[in-house]
């Protein structure tokens, strides 16, 4: 009998009732991560029924998705800054939560911020939870070794309600990333070019586990970043083994066991990585030594080019050329150089200090294009603070960017942070889908460095000439 | 939920491959705080002009797509976002069923709580309903077939848990809380707390 995937490990440590054929296990979930766009509908399931919540002690919840990012100093003053519709969705939030006990991080918080930002930098973010959320970024968080993955409503009142799912087992698939990273090209480049080679839905029905030296040498955040677009690869979860960087990270924040209880965590968490004899269902590998940083083209994460490169020449193929129609770009033309009118860097995929200061380290002493509106949306408010001890947030307004409060922001425009119509975007986010920044907006997908440099120049730039590389 | 036995429908066909949850309901949509009228959202941005007329071209705006129960679509429909919005509004708008090579497993298991049928067809039957709009199709939850126009039929995959929800309307929730005790044990068997 072969060994235990990382997977294997933590679905085994979390079945209620196993699967049969006549039925689905019931999961159990160690932490739900609720926001206030998927949950309203999933609180009146639970009125409707006069249910409580089961275990609020295991529910974090924030503001993000239709939460301004400009300051709300009191509640009164969002209905000045935000729609009527999303005010009424984030007051709605606070009434649930308070209705059903739950501790919310809120405009009075510090620790209020992008669901799946909170959550690590608050250490409730373990290696072996399961964790969901009505988001399919959840994947994000298993850079630690935890299963996460995103529901829709129905489920966040099941979760909410018994602290369980219903699952059937998905299958495994391991993504071997080998070779060395050049200067200059980090974790977005590396995922984007994963997805271009699998496909948006190469993932589908699958977990994936990144393995090889190349994650092994990347931080916490670089790992969150490849997790975060899993989603975007089709799979259910994507997760990474922990190890020492993992513990490194999580030691010290508030919400990780203390004393005995922490060493002990530790020797499980140390323990979870997959079995030198574990079987995957599927094996992808992909060799990092040549890559560029890479840019999308066109409307999914899967039309991607390196920066240097041009779009792949016209197939005939119905979904290539409307993509194309869309962007307003040609067959065969040259990403370099194409002209970019807004430039956002935020989002639970590039928000994080680590990203922040990439991007300064661009930005510095420099200044952003004439014809260029460029936008940094920190992750959280604690990552606002941190950056702003660093002193980045005057590097961004030096160069003429905005510096905003946190949020998802103009990641899927739904806070009023919207790309106009007809409109270049290069941004740090996850989705280039059509509309997905503000109606046709058009969004080109790309790291923080390469944001930067799109700003800068005023048009798709190389990163790597205005950095040491 | 309500029960879904038989859908007997012609079909509304949009070929693209990839059409995520964003393109089912733009996420200016998502501010509502109820499930109802998503319907009339649904396909937003494809289905009306800036001026909010409806494309006459565009499938769901074609004569018979109003009454249709069965949407075909390219390969990999609903990626993307978790927004259980997206199925609601296809729900909304009248689809019992939605046909495709590969349907994105978020999309997938939020259909199936709204009583949306997920049917997964070989690319030779795929091909022919993409070249064939408004064929007459039906598709049967219990046999777990698509029968075409022609009489031919394909099984498709559903695990029999689905099925029977799909079948009797069953409230999943329901069956979740019939699982109190075994939770409860869970709880305080575990040999760690999160």
């Amino acid at each position: 009998m072969s060994g235990q995937t990382l997977f294997e490990k933590v679905w085994q440590d979390h079945i209620v009732v196993p699967e049969s054929d006549a039925n689905p296990a019931v999961l159990y979930i160690d932490l739900h991560l609720i926001h206030e766009v998927t949950t309203p509908q999933a609180f009146d399931v639970l009125r409707e029924r006069g249910l409580p919540v089961r275990r609020p002690d295991l529910t974090l919840a924030t503001m993000d998705h239709s939460t301004p990012t400009v300051p709300v100093p009191t509640l009164g003053d969002l209905d000045i800054v935000a729609e009527p519709a999303a005010a009424g969705q984030i007051r709605q939030m606070i009434d649930n939560c308070n209705e059903f006990g739950i501790a919310l991080e809120g405009f009075e918080s510090q620790h209020r911020g992008i669901v799946h930002v909170i959550g690590p930098e608050l250490g409730a973010t373990q290696p072996g939870k399961t964790m969901v959320c009505g988001d399919s970024h959840s994947s994000t968080h298993g850079a630690f070794g935890a299963l996460a993955f995103g529901i829709g409503s129905t489920e966040v009142g099941h979760v909410l309600a018994t602290q369980t799912l219903l699952q059937r087992r998905p299958k495994t698939m391991a993504i071997n990333i080998t070779g060395t990273l050049k200067p200059g090209v980090g974790a977005k480049d590396v995922v984007l070019a994963l997805i271009g080679q699998i496909g948006v839905d190469g993932g589908v029905g699958h977990v994936m586990e990144y393995r090889g030296s190349v994650i092994r040498s990347l931080s916490m955040e670089q790992r969150m970043t490849i997790c975060n677009m899993t989603i975007e690869g089709g799979a259910r979860a994507g997760m990474i083994a922990p190890d020492d960087t993992t513990v490194q990270y999580l030691s010290g924040r508030p919400r990780v066991p203390q004393g005995a209880d922490w060493d002990a965590a530790v020797a499980r968490w140390l323990a979870l990585p997959s079995d030198d004899d574990a079987h995957f269902d599927r094996e992808v590998s992909l060799d990092v030594s040549k890559l560029a940083p890479q840019v999308t083209f066109g409307t999914n994460p899967g039309m991607v080019v390196p920066v240097t490169g041009h779009i792949p020449a016209d197939t005939g193929d119905l979904s290539f050329r409307k993509a194309l129609d869309y962007m307003g770009l040609e067959a065969g033309q040259a990403m370099i150089g194409t002209p970019v009118d807004v430039v956002f860097v935020g989002s639970c995929t590039n928000s994080r200090l680590s990203d922040l200061r990439e991007t300064a380290a661009v930005l510095k002493g420099r200044k952003v294009s004439g014809q260029v509106r460029m936008l940094v949306v920190p992750g959280s408010q604690s990552i606002k603070q941190q950056a702003e001890a660093e002193g980045l947030d005057k590097i961004f307004t030096a160069a003429g960017a905005e510096w905003r409060e946190a949020g998802c922001s103009m990641c899927l425009g739904m806070n009023g942070d919207v790309v106009p119509p007809g409109k270049l975007c290069v941004s740090t986010s996850n989705r280039n889908f059509e509309g997905r920044q503000g109606v046709g907006a058009r969004t080109v997908l790309a790291s923080p460095q390469t944001a930067a440099a799109a700003a800068i120049a005023g048009s798709i730039a190389d990163p790597r000439e205005l950095t040491n590389h | 939920m309500e029960k879904v036995t038989r859908i007997e429908s012609a079909t509304v066909v949009m070929p693209q491959t990839d059409i995520d949850t964003d393109q089912i309901m733009p996420a200016r949509f998502l501010t509502t705080t109820t499930k109802e009228g998503l319907g009339d959202a649904a396909f937003s941005d494809w289905r009306y002009d800036d001026d909010g007329k409806p494309i006459p071209d565009f499938p769901l705006n074609r004569p018979g797509a109003a009454g249709s129960k069965v949407l075909v679509a390219g390969n990999n429909f609903g990626c993307g976002s978790s927004r259980e919005h997206a199925p609601w509004g296809i729900v909304d708008f009248g689809f019992r069923a939605v046909i495709s090579t590969q349907i994105a497993d978020i999309f997938r298991n939020n259909s199936l709580k709204n009583g949306l049928v997920p049917v997964i067809v070989p690319d030779d039957v795929h091909a022919w309903l993409l070249a064939n709009p408004g064929a007459k199709v039906t598709v049967d939850v219990a046999s777990k077939t698509l029968t075409l126009p022609d009489g031919r039929s394909v099984e498709f995959p559903l695990d029999g848990f689905s099925q029977h929800c799909l079948l009797e309307g069953v409230d999943q929730l329901g069956y979740l809380q019939s699982q109190d005790a075994a939770i409860d044990q869970f709880e305080k068997a575990r040999s760690w707390q999160p």
